[in-house]
């Protein structure tokens, strides 16, 4: 335990990076390579840091920890207000983890306006992990948004042919919802006097009409991060054209903010509306489950098919969050920390026969096994981990959801569970058509393997993957004491709002 | 004493300002066009030390037989358009020299203009109302045209000085039914009269809507809002940049200082009136900018839709409100001028470009530049981090608070759309492939103003603290 800022220390030190990068200057190879190393240290410093952050959290209080509270627009009711509990606390880890992979991702890959793309990379972080560290609403918000405007950058600028499009439907459909988010934000300030988060957890007693109205305001903005169908037609776009560091973000990350939101946020501060609406969220995620499996199926790009089991997967969160139970809620989080990684992984192998063929097309590829025995067998780790394989991380979170919502409904348990075979038979089929079959396809004569570069990728995923299905209590102890009280409040809100209603 | 030295003492600042521009007329006349440069650069400096005087003693009061008050809010107001007009008449200078057409008239009838924003600030009756605005008014007709060989500048000056005259028209038509009913021009007559039930009828209602009317027209809210397009386009760019900010903000403390002061009991009736314009303006500066091609017609809808926020925080009548509109109008000018620098400085091979196609590729050509236009853009479109965000939540906040629900989402809504033009020009600089490149800008005031610009956003967007605390005090000078 220290009375030092680590959380601001881990948020803020990307931008010191981003800083760095912005006065490099010299003769473009020099600035490169420069900014390269720059990018790489600082984001791997903030990992180490952010270790530190988990050694140092104590796994048996359910509350918020490594607290840091500042007065910044009093007149507005708005603090610097950060803290992490056994829920944040992951998502943390998960974004400063990725940040350098996807640093050490886009090394070869991108070579035009390397300066810019660096300091995007390192602002980027910055507004996520402060996302997910922020106990202040207002300041959720800034972060939240913030994101927008690098990601908004690193799909224009160095994405594929059809970035500029994909850019600004990302862009705009975010920020639609997250404006009604505002609005929510600030009848929140309205009733409370303050935008703190805890704070407003105590005073805020909403009527059950206002929690509806705030609880559909926040839901138009989480829903489309997640994103949760039918507003998921800005991910597979935003994904195609992405470059490879910027697809494994978004599906790393970013589509973490909104389960992350919905379990910060929505739940805890609308419990009633949240019982009220849990049933359009089962239905809707159900769909997403059922119906973008499907579409993946049909599939001729792959990073599309990646993008549509990755809404499906989603619909597996937000299933788990909203069935609040123990099970269902661990189990939630964990299919994100899980899919983080897994997805993470499938986009940075595609990155690696993007990088040597220069398109996505499935068609394109078959028999990559002769020439690429490395690649097979990573490709197919991930892919056994993403449709569940028991043994690796995504068996976990699926089985707990799966688990947690027998309990509470059996239907939603029962058309979940499709969904499983669904997404083995697509993930299976993906695998079959790139890397079985004969080397037919002259244009693949001569692919090399993974080098060294890319092996040190995807290793500490393939180990991380291995822990997180064969001891997962590591994670999950943390974020029972933390998950506990989420149900535990949520249920006593319930209680208490049963008997004011009883009352005469 | 009806004019003793205590009114003399409280509006030294704009005595000295008419002295300053007296001399320096008569300075211009004797030496002839040799004295431009020197007449401009002591016409900035003549509105920055008068801007010193309003604080250098602060003090509040009324005067001149109470046509003249000053309080907080004025004061801040007038800060905000000297700084506006003393940093336009700077900017003009390169952009003038090279159509050829700097002559030191421009800077005084900035400088007279100014004046006429001042009193109009400051105004405390209806009469001196309306001649603070005509000489602020006749002062912007002949600027939009002084450019008098350009057909388009000489076109601007002439729809703005024929509709602005309708607009004033009605103004004075206005006025003259809220005499008739309330049996005075004196803002304090009139809240009087209003209060003690003797002026409450539909004529002062009729009339105060023509006065709105007439003020809607120089804020440029829809649906007064037509002349705003063709003048910002026609006008030369300094001018616009001029346009842009100073006669906004002090046509909207005077639409402050009207609605919140002698009409306050009648806030149910301009509410609904404001709201409408509100939301009106807020979609039109979304719809109608999304095809536009020239930039400064985009700027245009741009300043109808960001009046349509700080209308937003007037309908409100809190407070909160006219906190909002004060801190919002001071990053709107930020904004603005920071906007206006860059574009004054797009030149290719020496010719002024206006398109926004001609900012293909800037970032790779003039990274500074470019990344200056993104701060402004994203600030613009209230994207956070950055300072406009700070804006549109402090006018959010408000409206929530005075239950505004409906006109809150209009907004939200609409800002979404308004961002997509913005973030077209940020696609255009830094998506496409880089055109011919533009010249590097000359060292000087522009780039100065530019980047001084961004900094000034970059600060407000980490620390809005001290100006939402300028704007709680002048928001208090009005509600004391």
């Amino acid at each position: 335990m220290s009375s030092w800022p680590i959380l601001s220390l881990v948020t803020f030190l990307p931008l010191v990076g981003a800083l760095f990068c912005l006065i490099v200057n010299g003769p473009k190879e020099a600035v490169d390579r420069n900014c390269r190393s720059v990018a790489l240290v600082t984001s791997l410093a903030t990992f180490l840091i952010s270790i530190l952050l988990w050694v140092w959290f104590d796994p048996t209080k359910a509350g918020f920890q490594f607290e840091e509270k500042l007065a910044w627009v009093p007149a507005l009711g708005i603090g610097y207000h950060v803290g992490i509990d056994g829920i944040s606390l992951f998502f943390v880890l998960l974004s400063t983890l990725l940040t350098p992979i996807c640093i050490l991702a886009s090394w070869e890959s991108v070579q035009v306006r390397v300066k810019e793309y660096m300091i995007a990379f390192l602002v980027l972080e910055t507004f996520m992990v402060g996302m997910f560290c922020a106990l202040d609403l207002a300041l959720f918000y800034i972060f939240f948004e913030g994101v927008l405007i690098p990601m908004f950058l690193i799909i224009g600028v160095w994405g594929g042919k059809r970035r500029v499009y994909a850019a600004f439907k990302f862009f705009l459909y975010t920020l639609l919802g997250s404006v009604l988010m505002l609005l929510a934000i600030i009848a929140i300030y309205w009733q409370v006097g303050t935008t703190d988060l805890p704070t407003a957890m105590e005073k805020l007693n909403l009527p059950f009409a206002w929690q509806c109205w705030l609880w559909l305001a926040f839901f138009a903005s989480f829903a489309v991060k997640v994103p949760m169908w039918p507003v998921h037609t800005w991910l597979p776009d935003a994904h195609v054209e992405a470059p490879t560091a910027g697809s494994v973000i978004l599906a790393g990350v970013l589509l973490k903010m909104g389960g992350y939101g919905f379990l910060r946020y929505s739940i805890p501060l609308m419990p009633e509306a949240t019982q009220y609406f849990a049933p359009l969220i089962f239905g809707l995620s159900i769909v997403a489950v059922i119906y973008t499996s499907l579409v993946a199926l049909v599939q001729e790009d792959m990073k599309k098919l990646i993008a549509y089991s990755s809404v499906a997967h989603m619909g597996f969160v937000t299933i788990g969050a909203f069935v609040l139970n123990m099970q269902g809620v661990q189990g939630s989080i964990f299919q994100m920390l899980s899919h983080g990684i897994v997805s993470a992984a499938l986009f940075l192998c595609v990155g690696v026969v993007y990088d040597r063929m220069h398109t996505r097309e499935i068609e394109a590829y078959g028999g990559l096994v002769h020439r690429m025995p490395r690649y097979a067998f990573t490709f197919m780790f991930f892919t056994l981990a993403s449709v569940g394989l028991p043994g690796l991380s995504g068996f976990v979170g699926e089985f707990l959801v799966l688990l947690g919502a027998f309990k509470a409904n059996t239907w939603v348990a029962f058309l979940a569970a499709t969904g499983l075979i669904l997404g083995a038979a697509y993930a299976l089929w993906l695998y079959r058509k790139i890397v079985f079959g004969e080397l037919t396809k002259t244009s693949l004569k001569g692919i090399l393997d993974m080098n060294k570069r890319e092996i040190a990728v995807f290793l500490p995923l393939v180990l991380l993957t291995l822990w997180m299905g064969i001891y997962p209590n590591s994670f999950l102890d943390p974020m029972a004491p933390a998950v506990d009280k989420l149900v535990g409040d949520y249920q006593a809100a319930l209680k208490l709002a049963r008997t004011a209603a009883l009352a005469p | 004493m009806v004019l003793g030295l205590e009114s003399w003492v409280l509006a030294r600042p704009e005595i000295f300002l008419a002295a300053a521009t007296g001399l320096l007329l008569i300075y211009g006349v004797v030496r002839g066009e040799v004295a431009t440069p020197f007449v401009s650069v002591a016409t900035s400096l003549a509105l920055l030390v008068t801007a010193a005087l309003l604080f250098m003693p602060y003090r509040e009061g009324t005067a001149f037989a109470s046509l003249f008050i000053v309080d907080r809010l004025t004061t801040t107001m007038k800060a905000l358009v000297l700084v506006g007009s003393a940093i336009a008449i700077l900017m003009s200078r390169a952009y003038f020299e090279q159509v050829k057409a700097w002559r030191f008239e421009y800077p005084l009838l900035v400088a007279l203009a100014t004046l006429g924003m001042m009193l109009m600030i400051s105004a405390n009756d209806l009469m001196a109302l309306y001649v603070g605005l005509e000489l602020q008014s006749l002062a912007l007709y002949v600027i939009a045209a002084f450019q008098r060989d350009s057909e388009r500048s000489t076109e601007a000056g002439v729809k703005y000085f024929v509709l602005g005259s309708v607009a004033s028209g009605m103004l004075l038509f206005g006025a003259s039914l809220i005499y008739g009913f309330c049996g005075g021009t004196a803002f304090v007559q009139i809240s009087r009269a209003l209060l003690d039930g003797r002026g409450a009828e539909i004529g002062t209602t009729i009339g105060l809507v023509f006065v709105v009317a007439g003020l809607a027209f120089k804020v440029s809210a829809v649906p007064f809002h037509m002349w705003t397009p063709d003048v910002y386009e026609g006008a030369p760019t300094p001018v616009t940049a001029l346009f842009a900010v100073a006669p906004k903000i002090a046509a909207m403390s005077l639409l402050v200082s009207v609605l919140m002061g002698p009409f306050k009991p009648l806030f149910v009736q301009w509410q609904q009136i404001i709201v409408v314009a509100s939301v009106l303006s807020m979609a039109l500066g979304a719809f109608a900018a999304l095809r536009q091609q020239n930039i400064k017609r985009l700027m245009a809808y741009s300043s109808i839709g960001n009046v349509g926020y700080v209308l937003l925080g007037l309908a409100s009548g809190s407070v909160k409100g006219i906190e909002a509109v004060v801190f919002y109008l001071a990053i709107y000018l930020v904004m603005t001028l920071g906007v206006f620098a860059t574009i004054l400085m797009m030149k290719r091979r020496g010719v002024m470009l206006e398109n926004i196609s001609d900012f293909a590729g800037l970032a790779r050509n003039q990274p500074m530049m470019a990344f200056a236009m993104l701060i402004f853009m994203f600030s613009l479109a209230g994207i956070p981090p950055l300072a406009g965000f700070w804006g549109k939540l402090y006018i959010f906040i408000a409206a929530v608070e005075a239950k505004l629900f409906i006109p809150a989402v209009l907004g939200v809504l609409a800002s979404v759309v308004a961002s997509y033009y913005y973030l077209r020009i940020v696609k255009v600089m830094y998506f496409d492939e880089p055109a011919e490149a533009v010249d590097r800008p000359a060292f000087g005031i522009n780039r100065a103003v530019a980047l001084v610009a961004a900094f000034l956003i970059a600060v407000f967007s980490l620390a809005p603290q001290p100006l939402s605390l300028i704007a709680a005090a002048a928001a208090k000078g009005l509600f004391s």
